[in-house]
């Protein structure tokens, strides 16, 4: 029953997500979902994923999503909202130019990005199917293993430490990325 | 329904009941030390000394208008204030506050003073901390007021900021308790080194009880790190454009969130319920004792300390306090691996 209710919340609030035109409703959704995906990890008898599920996704990585899109006013589809701004702001007489709401639609987009995005979402399928294919191999975990905190410190820094080190430098090189492309002299 | 079961709910609603109560009770606290400390006489024709003061503050509160600014975003503007006042409350369900107590034999079995006993209730506490800088953060947004919206994100950086520090400070106790849950923290506190100092871990981790304060406080958006509410630069911050009921959800909330984080040190640091003369049955009552004097010291800061400047804030949280609490983490697990604590 409980499963029942968060997996519904976890899908209609992640359909919503990419449905909303106004990008601080779809992180809100995007939270809400994340907080029903911490049900689903509690009722597995992993409270301690799930805990950190709200911890590092739904405090820590959305706070800042939220914080972007406030500061930036990233570029959103015509809404109430904008309505809104737009007759206020055209009471001034400084309406936003037309450019910056319309979103990636916009005919003449540059279409490597797209390409590359199919290929991607091809090589996913792809994927997919194979673990779907695979099937029976999964329960490696001993039962109320995941739970236990030393267990699953134990494994990080022995079995899985490659991995998770690999992950580190991942998003370390994101950031140097980002901080790169914000800084580059134009 | 088992005994046990009555007993439970009624303990939750109890707790939730004591919480509200706390705001009320914190209020008229806040006015009488502020008074005091002020060579003031503070409220006082309300009732006995003023002691109705709380009850005629939240009338007026419920009977003034409730207003929405125009181009506020509506479903936000409501969702704000609920946010951050369910955030408050839902801390506190895994806090322990007492030892495990039959009532004088009328429950067949023992019962927890604790609302959820959570294997991982410290996490829960943290995670819980930081689910509440949403209720500020929309609240700044969707009001569409410049020192609203101000308010809010230099309230979520102040957070943001100082759960690091909060998290590291908690590590260390963990550490050291070698435990996730509250309860078992608090019953490793039990007892006496030298037949007279307690064995609270405060007198083992005198930084983390320091770092967890400090940072404590700024999490609650208390003085002197209330930025959010610098009355100079931003009027009222978050909350400037609330009234009645729902400015004081917001009121509540930050009453609330003062009670947990003395709630939570008091059992990380200062032995929960154990305390000297009393039966363990009793415990609830060192509990509360403790619990006053850090509330006592959260309001003796306010009226002590003038507000820092915004810039020290973000200077002191990230390039001292953060450093501190990662070198007291690294010298905390150090030790609890040589001395095999």
């Amino acid at each position: 029953m409980a499963f029942y209710v968060f997996a519904v919340i976890a899908v209609v609030a992640s359909v919503l997500v990419i449905a909303q035109r106004n990008p601080i409703y779809s992180v809100l959704l995007l939270i809400a979902s994340f907080g029903a995906l911490s049900g689903l990890y509690v009722l597995l008898e992993a409270p301690f994923v799930a805990v950190i599920q709200i911890i590092v996704y739904a405090g820590a990585i959305m706070v800042l999503f939220l914080f972007v899109v406030m500061l930036l006013n990233a570029p959103h589809e015509e809404t109430d909202y904008d309505e809104r701004i737009h007759a206020y702001e055209a009471e001034r007489g400084a309406g936003v130019p037309a450019e910056r709401v319309r979103g990636a639609g916009a005919p003449g987009v540059n279409k490597v990005p797209m390409r590359f995005g199919g290929f991607l979402a091809a090589a996913l399928a792809v994927e997919l199917v194979w673990v779907l294919t695979k099937g029976g191999e999964s329960g490696a975990f001993p039962s109320g293993a995941i739970s236990s905190v030393k267990t699953i410190g134990q494994l990080l820094f022995t079995d899985y430490a490659f991995a998770f080190e690999v992950t580190s430098v991942l998003i370390l090189v994101a950031m140097v990325g980002a901080v790169v492309l914000a800084r580059r002299e134009s | 329904m088992t005994p046990l079961l009555v007993a439970q709910i009624g303990l939750t609603l109890f707790v939730f009941v004591m919480l509200l109560n706390s705001a009320a009770v914190m209020v008229y606290v806040e006015r009488k030390v502020a008074a005091f400390l002020q060579q003031r006489l503070g409220p006082y024709r309300v009732g006995w000394q003023g002691v109705l003061q709380p009850l005629a503050d939240i009338v007026k509160l419920m009977f003034k208008e409730e207003l929405r600014p125009k181009a506020a975003d509506a479903f936000l503007f409501a969702l704000a204030p609920i946010i951050a006042a369910t955030c408050a409350f839902a801390a506190f369900a895994v806090v322990p506050f007492g030892a495990e107590t039959t009532f004088g034999g009328w429950l067949p079995e023992g019962l927890r003073l604790q609302v959820a006993d959570v294997n991982v209730a410290i996490l829960v506490v943290f995670a819980v901390a930081s689910m509440s800088v949403y209720g500020i953060v929309l609240a700044g947004w969707s009001s569409n007021s410049k020192y609203s919206l101000l308010g809010g994100l230099r309230s979520s950086a102040q957070m943001i900021s100082y759960e690091l520090s909060y998290g590291l400070a908690l590590a260390g106790v963990l550490i050291i308790g070698n435990s996730l849950s509250l309860t078992d923290i608090v019953n490793r506190q039990a007892g006496t080194w030298l037949g007279f100092i307690p064995k609270w871990f405060v007198f083992l981790q005198p930084i983390g009880f320091l770092i967890y304060m400090t940072a404590g406080i700024a999490e609650t958006n208390r003085a002197p790190f209330d930025f959010p509410e610098a009355e100079q630069e931003l009027v009222a911050g978050y909350h400037t454009e609330y009234s009645s009921m729902s400015f004081a959800m917001f009121f509540l909330a930050e009453y609330v969130n003062m009670v947990t984080v003395s709630a939570v040190a008091t059992d990380l640091f200062l032995g929960g319920w154990h305390g000297p003369f009393l039966p363990e049955s009793l415990g609830w009552i060192w509990f509360l004792v403790k619990v006053g004097a850090i509330l006592f010291f959260y309001v003796w800061m306010r009226w002590t300390l003038p507000r820092y400047r915004y810039d020290q804030l973000m200077r002191f949280g990230w390039k001292v306090l953060l450093p501190v609490a990662v070198i007291n983490l690294l010298v905390t697990a150090a030790g609890v691996l040589y001395f095999e604590l």
